[in-house]
Formats: structure tokens, C-alpha cells, sequence
């Protein structure tokens, strides 16, 4: 649907937006997983959870702590993992960012990625430890890689809920707290 | 720099303490169903059939009409490299072909003698048809665990153990199936063990796979590693479940007392797969005692 062309007062569609815009794009980051490859090891990057902590670094005052529940379960059924995984890693992180967020008062970009990558090695690592105990995993330097890769993409996916950002809010500022 | 949040400590209001609160709990509170439902996954790992089969209905349709463009795509790409590379293809080809002329007589002389074998042995090739002929549509590149997708389903009456195979060899075996698709545990799967054997000698073995694409060959038999590289591995029938003589594998270098061998169907390259008849059926768990007990 096109936005009005007119600086009106946010409208219902307009808010619709804003609330869908950051779960739906959660979603496609997990739903990259579905993509036609057969892959032989552990070696794509957690889109889903890396949406997630793009759009919770971007915008702390957005979702509360058990969103991570409901879109973890998603992630959960669309990647294939043990049911549950994205259910507790997810919440988890959400809960880490809070703790964080709590103590450091300012943060600039280099402290956020530092999050960003302790939240991703940390849930990709509790996945893998879920994986084997349910049943058994590719070998921990298998692991490696995808976790490398992972931080590596987060400043790319942080530009990109940036851009979803500013074009789910483009017509008249809806949650302009900061 | 980002400046703090001022919405995070909602000041003195008691109301909005309490949602934040609150909030806290339901997020404490789902972490620990979801270690309900990990624990419950490792106890009872068929518990969920039914959410992965109607998760994988959905989502399999999606992977299928991707496939469908990226097959067209690089059939295009795949089109122009031959164009341009055709006469050294050609030579090569028809060197090819002289090779398989030769190879080719060969194979008919030994068809026609392994036929009067048969003839005389009176074997009779029982083996029971495919179940269903179904595409690989994707695998699951996040997660640690080697599962394929494939689509066809409950539907074409497929159930969860049976052997899925292709013209190449072995591919593992369904273990959820949806209405129109199904998820298949790859014998590289660290999960998956497959007896098999040596097609030279047919000395006995497990191919366990390791999770990075090879499996690992274990000889049953005591003493050395009578693995040499290029010996290939067939299933063996062992146990049920898998068919005998399905070609698994072949051996790529030794590491100590096992081999390291490389599946022959390649789940990347591969396209379709057959799905089988469990083999000599499932055993049902509860029923046959132990024969040595009394």
C-alpha cells in the first residue's frame, strides 16, 4: 500500500506499519533459512536473531523481553532446530541487551557490536550445546565459521533495520522518544 | 553515540513498574517452557511430529518455487558456458564415448552372465517399489543438525523411517513427515548411523556421519584398518531400516582405526530422491523379548 502523500497525523494504517514492519522483517531473517541450498555444514548466519538485535540495539524501548518468545518459536520452526532453541536464546539475549543497557548509559557504535557479538557467539554456542544433547551436532570447529560470519554481517544488518527504520516511520513520527 | 533511554525506568508510576515487571516474568517464565520443550525433544524426539509436519507443509511451497527460479537461472548460466567451451567439450567427449563403447560391451557380457546366474541360483529380485519419487527442496544451513526437506508428504504415503535413497546411493531417512513434505536426517548427520559394508570382501561396518559433509567408516572386525582410499561402502541390510546393497559412500584417507569417506549422493547436487519401503519393516519396540531370557 503506498503512504498518503500528506503530513497528516499518523493514521491507522501508518501504525500498522510501524508495528508490523520490525516483526515481519524478523521473520524474513529467519525465513532466509528456506532458501533452495543444501547446505553440508552449520555455515549460514542466524538472519533471524541478527534482525532481532538489530531492531532491539536500534530501537530499546520497542518490544519488550518476551517478544523473543513467540519469534523465537518462528525462527525455531522455519530453521529447523530443536524446538525451544529460539525460544530461550532469543529471550535470553533481549534480557542480556536489558542487563547492558541498564549499566551503560551512553553506548556508541563499537560498544554496540561488541553486544551484538557476545549475544550471537552466545546463542549460537547454546544452540549448538542444545543440538547435541538432543541428538547430536557437527563438531564445535564447524561452529566457528558461522559464528564469524555472523558477527561480521551485524553491522550490515543494523544498516538495514536502520532503513526499514526510517521507511516504517516516514509519515508522521509515531514513537519519536529519542 | 546513542543517548540513554528515558522509557526503560518508567519513573514513579506505579502501573507502568508493574508492566515492566511483568513483562520480565512472561520472558523468565517462556524461557523455562522452552527448556520444558528441549527436555521433552530429547526424551521423546517423535513428540512434535505433528507442529514440524504442518510447519514443514507450509513452508516447503515457498523453498520449491525458489528452487524452481535458481534451476532456471543456472540452466541459463550453465547454457552459455557450454557454447562457449564446445570444442574442446567435443573432443573430449568423443574420447569419452570411445572408452564407454568398450566399457560398455563389457557391462553386457556380464549382465548376460550374472542373468544365468540367477537362473541358475533361482534368485528373485523382490525388492518392493519406491514409495514416492520426491524433490530435495533445501537443507537447513543454520542449524547444526543435517536435515533436507523434502516434498512429498504423508500424502504420498510417506512415513517417518524410511530410506530415502537416490540413483547415486544412499541419502538417509525420513524422520517427520508433513501432509505434502517431509524432513530427512542425511546420513552425514551426527545422529545418523548406517550399517553397511565393504564392497571388496564385504568385510562389516558403520558409517556414522560427522556433521561436516564426509561420515566416518568404523570397521567391526578387530584389528587394523582394512581400508584402502576408493573402496566403496554398501548399505548391508543389518537391522532393518535400510535396504542392502545401496552404494553409501567412498573412502577418501584413513584417520587411525576409522576411514573417512565421502557420501556418494551428494545432497547438494542431487535433485530427486526416492523414498523406500522401510526395509524388512520397523521392529515394534514393547513386543519380542530377548531370546536369552527367561
Amino acid at each position: 500500500m503506498p503512504p498518503p502523500r500528506s503530513s497528516a497525523p499518523p493514521t491507522r494504517a501508518i501504525e500498522l506499519r510501524a508495528r508490523l514492519v520490525p516483526v515481519l522483517s524478523t521473520l524474513g531473517g529467519s525465513a532466509v533459512a528456506l532458501l533452495p541450498t543444501v547446505a553440508l555444514a552449520p555455515n549460514w548466519p542466524p538472519f533471524g536473531l541478527l534482525m532481532l538485535l538489530g531492531w532491539r540495539l536500534l530501537r530499546p524501548e520497542m518490544w519488550p523481553a518476551w517478544v523473543g518468545l513467540p519469534l523465537g518459536l518462528a525462527d525455531d520452526l522455519l530453521t529447523g532446530q530443536t524446538l525451544g532453541t529460539g525460544m530461550v536464546t532469543w529471550t535470553a539475549c533481549l534480557m542480556l541487551a536489558d542487563l547492558v543497557e541498564v549499566r551503560l548509559l551512553w553506548r556508541d557504535y563499537v560498544q554496540e557490536w561488541l553486544i551484538a557479538a557476545l549475544a550471537i557467539a552466545g546463542a549460537i554456542l547454546c544452540a549448538w550445546a542444545i543440538a547435541t544433547w538432543t541428538g547430536g551436532a557437527a563438531p564445535l570447529r564447524l561452529v566457528v565459521p558461522q559464528m564469524l560470519t555472523s558477527i561480521l554481517c551485524f553491522p550490515i544488518i543494523g544498516r538495514l533495520c536502520a532503513l526499514l527504520d526510517r521507511w516504517r516511520l516516514a509519515t508522521g513520527k509515531i514513537r519519536a522518544s529519542d | 553515540m546513542k543517548a540513554p533511554t528515558r522509557n526503560r525506568r518508567p519513573g514513579f508510576s506505579r502501573r507502568a513498574q508493574y508492566g515492566l515487571f511483568a513483562s520480565y516474568v512472561v520472558a523468565v517464565t517462556g524461557i523455562l517452557v522452552g527448556l520444558g520443550l528441549i527436555v521433552i525433544a530429547r526424551v521423546d524426539p517423535q513428540g512434535f511430529g505433528m507442529v514440524w509436519g504442518a510447519a514443514l507443509d507450509v513452508t516447503t511451497p515457498i523453498s520449491s518455487l525458489e528452487r524452481g527460479l535458481v534451476r532456471g537461472v543456472g540452466d541459463a548460466v550453465d547454457g552459455t558456458t557450454n557454447y562457449i567451451a564446445a570444442g574442446s567439450k567435443n573432443a573430449a567427449m568423443a574420447r569419452e564415448l570411445d572408452a564407454d563403447r568398450r566399457a560398455l560391451v563389457a557391462a553386457r557380457i556380464l549382465s548376460l552372465e550374472n542373468a544365468r546366474l540367477r537362473r541358475m541360483l533361482k534368485l528373485v529380485d523382490n525388492r518392493p517399489a519406491a514409495v514416492a519419487v520426491a524433490r530435495i527442496v533445501g537443507s537447513t544451513g543454520v542449524s547444526s543438525r543435517r536435515y533436507a526437506t523434502l516434498n512429498a508428504g504423508s500424502n504420498e504415503g510417506v512415513r517417518p523411517g524410511q530410506p530415502v535413497r537416490s540413483a547415486e546411493g544412499l541419502i538417509g531417512h525420513v524422520v517427520e513427515a508433513g501432509m505434502t513434505a517431509s524432513r530427512v536426517l542425511l546420513i552425514t548427520d551426527n545422529a545418523s548411523v548406517v550399517p553397511v559394508r565393504m564392497a571388496r570382501g564385504g568385510m562389516p561396518a558403520l558409517a556414522a556421519g560427522r556433521g561436516d559433509g564426509s561420515v566416518e567408516i568404523r570397521p567391526l572386525g578387530a584389528g587394523g584398518n582394512p581400508f584402502d582410499r576408493g573402496d566403496i561402502v554398501l548399505t548391508s541390510g543389518t537391522g532393518g531400516l535400510y535396504p542392502p546393497d545401496v552404494p553409501v559412500a567412498v573412502v577418501v584417507r584413513k584417520e587411525g582405526d576409522v576411514a573417512v569417506a565421502w557420501p556418494l549422493a551428494n545432497p547438494a547436487q542431487l535433485d530427486y530422491a526416492m523414498v523406500e519401503p522401510a526395509f524388512a519393516g520397523l521392529p515394534p519396540p514393547p513386543a519380542a523379548p530377548p531370546p536369552g531370557k527367561r
